[in-house]
């Protein structure tokens, strides 16, 4: 199924080294039916990672080596939260997931901007164009991650448009799916009403759990969450008030007992 | 703008047809077929056709999917009225009846009976609770649904669950199928997935499951528009065989650009055994035959039974498990609304089985009208007629053909559209954010 590019050359410019724009690959049969203009893997295995991390993964013979995503921005923006963790966390690979594509594309450029300016550094860090809404099982495997990140995620106020909310029951199942127990869910915004939906999602759902203010005390993140993404920064200008819901992924019990609440189906 | 899509293609689903639909009590007590909106079930007990009790006076639009539950004691139907109704198999008496706030696309019973679960059209999937029809009074019943997952805004086109009850598994018009663990209390909701079975490159149609005494569990079969079947380890979700049905039986005609898409297969079912699979294919007519060979978990063509006489091109096909029988109908509801019964036709091959013999190339055979089980005056109840004119034959093959294209061409159709407004959207928010 997958199509290999034939050189190296075609995809990394000859001076720099840095991969052009198609930055993957598309799938070997261009598919009609997709919802999408983008490309998306048709498998989590099938995600090129010599394309996004071109100094770790030199070529895709060497893929296979376990190292594997960890942290996903979802629906990134500018991408300024990935850029902090990037240097936090140099030994970790994340990508940001953006449905817009000139702001994908500024992320992109961003990136190789830094890449170029700070030999050695921000290798581990990518983005990608998709819709997070369908995409997700596409790009990572079950239990692959091990942060989520939904930083100032649009409101979408009008009661029928919750099911456009990037977090709702039925996607913290897609979620939870890929994050690995233990694995750890942000988000945060400055619309006092989201907030409170983001936390009761979460609250109400059987395999996530909050975390305790110790553990967001101890945790070198959560202070990025207000300061790092280019939305926390306009919020922070205007003074504004910002929510966080942050909870564990609870390890996987099949068919056990998971968490002593029952889940509130309504929404 | 997610939104304004769907409805969109709700829309247009409006001039849509619906195909039509067999199933087969698992004790081969009865058979029933549907077409638009007639449900028509012949006693192959008594040899005549049930007459069905409902309060309500029956669908109101096209059906989209019939089943029996696993014991032949309730029977499902349900589809563009929005409504799932449940049957008592005994009486034909519509005991529940489920109001859908969307179009249903499919449906399934859980395995001990006790829950029937649906997907509409947003491609969510619900649970109704049944537990012991017989304790109610005998007025029908209105029962609530609850939602327990979701493909975000695909169509959900199968609905099925595993052999052992432990799991469901749902399959969409992207590509995705779902497999999620089925929990003791489902009102609760099914929020842990157990695996994505992802390779398809086209939309899902059909899942079926193949098991036997060896591999209980079994494993899941999936039938799909990019023209394959493919076999997959449906707990780890891997891929284990891809069988390339249409580019192998050569089904490709040379007459024009649209053959450049390949024949999606429509319908699937399995032998009780696990060892044969029957696949319906948009544009072939017959069967085709894939042997499963479960020890060494791969999948191939055993052969094409074609129809002699006839373009007769399965919308739909189905089987009693003890029985090595395999039904199948065509046709469709009428593109355009008139009021004259509609006609499909229904035919039978004999030899459905591969444990009899290694061979099987000289077993199978279609059946003879008169042989058919129920005689001619089943094929009377069920076809709307006893015998059907080539007429009827190329109406039917046409709807067959434009129901599956339109899984193809209202989707296409519908992502230009969101490009176009998306490329809109964009530039007025990039204005607003730089
Ligand atoms: C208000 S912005 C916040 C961006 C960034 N997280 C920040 O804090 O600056 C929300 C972003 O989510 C993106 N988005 C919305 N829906 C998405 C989806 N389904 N998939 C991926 N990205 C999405 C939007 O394009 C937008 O850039």
């Amino acid at each position: 199924m997958l199509e290999h590019e034939s050189t190296p050359n075609t995809t990394h410019s000859k001076t720099t080294g840095l991969p052009r724009k198609r930055f993957y690959r598309a799938r070997a049969h261009s598919n009609p039916l997709s919802d999408s203009h983008f490309p998306v893997p048709i498998s989590p295995s099938q995600f090129d990672y010599t394309l996004h991390y071109p100094q770790l993964f030199q070529s895709s013979d060497q893929s296979d080596g376990s190292k594997k995503i960890e942290f996903a921005d979802i629906g990134c923006g500018f991408g300024g939260l990935l850029i902090s963790l990037s240097t936090l966390f140099p030994n970790t690979l994340m990508i940001g997931m953006e449905l817009r594509d000139k702001v994908t594309e500024y992320v992109k450029e961003r990136i190789l901007a830094l890449r170029t300016s700070n030999p050695g550094q921000y290798n581990n860090v990518s983005v990608v164009r998709t819709n997070s809404m369908k995409y997700i099982p596409n790009y990572f495997e079950k239990g692959q991650l091990t942060k989520m990140f939904f930083l100032f995620p649009d409101p979408h106020f009008k009661e029928k448009n919750h099911r456009r909310r990037v977090i709702s029951p039925h996607l913290l199942d897609e979620y939870a799916y890929v994050l690995r127990g233990g694995g750890i869910i942000y988000t945060i915004t400055d619309v006092e009403e989201l907030g409170v939906w983001m936390n009761s999602c979460l609250e109400n759902h059987p395999l996530f759990e909050a975390l305790s203010e110790d553990e967001l005390e101890a945790d070198p993140v959560v202070k990025l969450l207000n300061t790092a993404t280019e939305e926390g920064q306009k919020v922070a200008r205007n003074d504004g008030q910002t929510f966080r819901a942050i909870y564990r992924r609870i390890a996987f019990e099949s068919n056990g007992k998971v968490k002593a609440r029952t889940f509130c189906a309504r929404f | 703008m997610e939104d304004s899509i769907m409805e969109e293609s709700e829309q247009k689903l409006e001039t849509e047809v619906a195909p039509a639909l067999i199933a087969i009590h698992p004790a081969q007590k009865s058979v029933s077929v549907s077409v638009g909106s007639d449900l028509r079930v012949f006693n192959l007990q008594d040899g005549t056709g049930f007459k069905l009790v409902d309060e309500n006076g029956g669908h109101k639009d096209s059906i989209r999917a019939i089943r029996y539950s696993k014991s032949g004691h309730l029977f499902v139907s349900a589809g563009d009225d929005k409504l799932v109704k449940i049957w008592d198999t005994n009486s034909w008496r519509c005991i529940y009846s489920v109001v859908s706030e969307k179009r249903v696309t499919s449906i399934a019973i859980s395995n001990d009976e006790m829950f029937v679960c649906f997907a509409d059209k947003f491609g969510v999937v619900y649970v109704v609770e049944i537990g012991d029809y017989h304790c109610e009074n005998p007025a029908l019943v209105i029962k609530k649904a609850v939602p327990i997952l979701s493909h975000y805004c695909s169509i959900i086109t199968r609905l099925e669950f595993s052999p052992d009850g432990q799991h469901i598994v749902t399959a969409d018009r992207d590509f995705k199928i779902r497999v999620t663990i089925f929990p003791k209390n489902p009102l609760d909701g099914a929020h842990e997935i157990q695996s994505f079975c992802l390779g398809h490159t086209e939309f899902v149609s059909c899942l079926a499951f193949v098991n036997s005494q060896d591999y209980a569990q079994g494993y899941l079969i999936s039938g799909s528009g990019d023209s394959t079947v493919r076999l997959w380890d449906y707990a780890s979700g891997s891929l284990l065989d891809t069988c390339e049905v249409g580019a192998k039986a050569e089904l490709l005609h040379s007459n024009g650009k649209e053959e450049e898409i390949l024949p999606a297969i429509t319908d699937l079912y399995a032998t009780s055994d696990g060892l044969l699979v029957a696949a319906a294919i948009q544009s072939l007519s017959g069967i085709m035959l894939l042997r499963c060979d479960l020890s060494a978990r791969t999948l191939s063509v055993a052969k094409v039974i074609s129809v002699p006489g006839e373009t007769f091109i399965p919308t739909s096909i189905g089987a009693a498990s003890s029985v090595p029988l395999l039904w199948m109908v065509m046709g469709a509801s009428s593109l355009h609304n008139n009021n004259s019964t509609l006609l499909v036709r229904v035919r039978v091959i004999s030899g459905f089985t591969a444990t009899s013999s290694k061979s099987i190339e000289h077993e199978t055979s279609i059946l003879e009208d008169r042989e058919v089980p129920g005689g001619e005056s089943l094929l009377e109840i069920l076809q709307g007629k006893l015998s059907i004119g080539g007429e009827a034959f190329s109406t039917a093959a046409e709807a067959v053909k434009t129901a599956m294209r339109n899984l193809l061409i209202k989707k296409q159709y519908s992502a230009e559209r969101r490009e176009v407004r998306k490329k809109g959207r964009n530039d007025k928010k990039n204005q607003i954010v730089e």
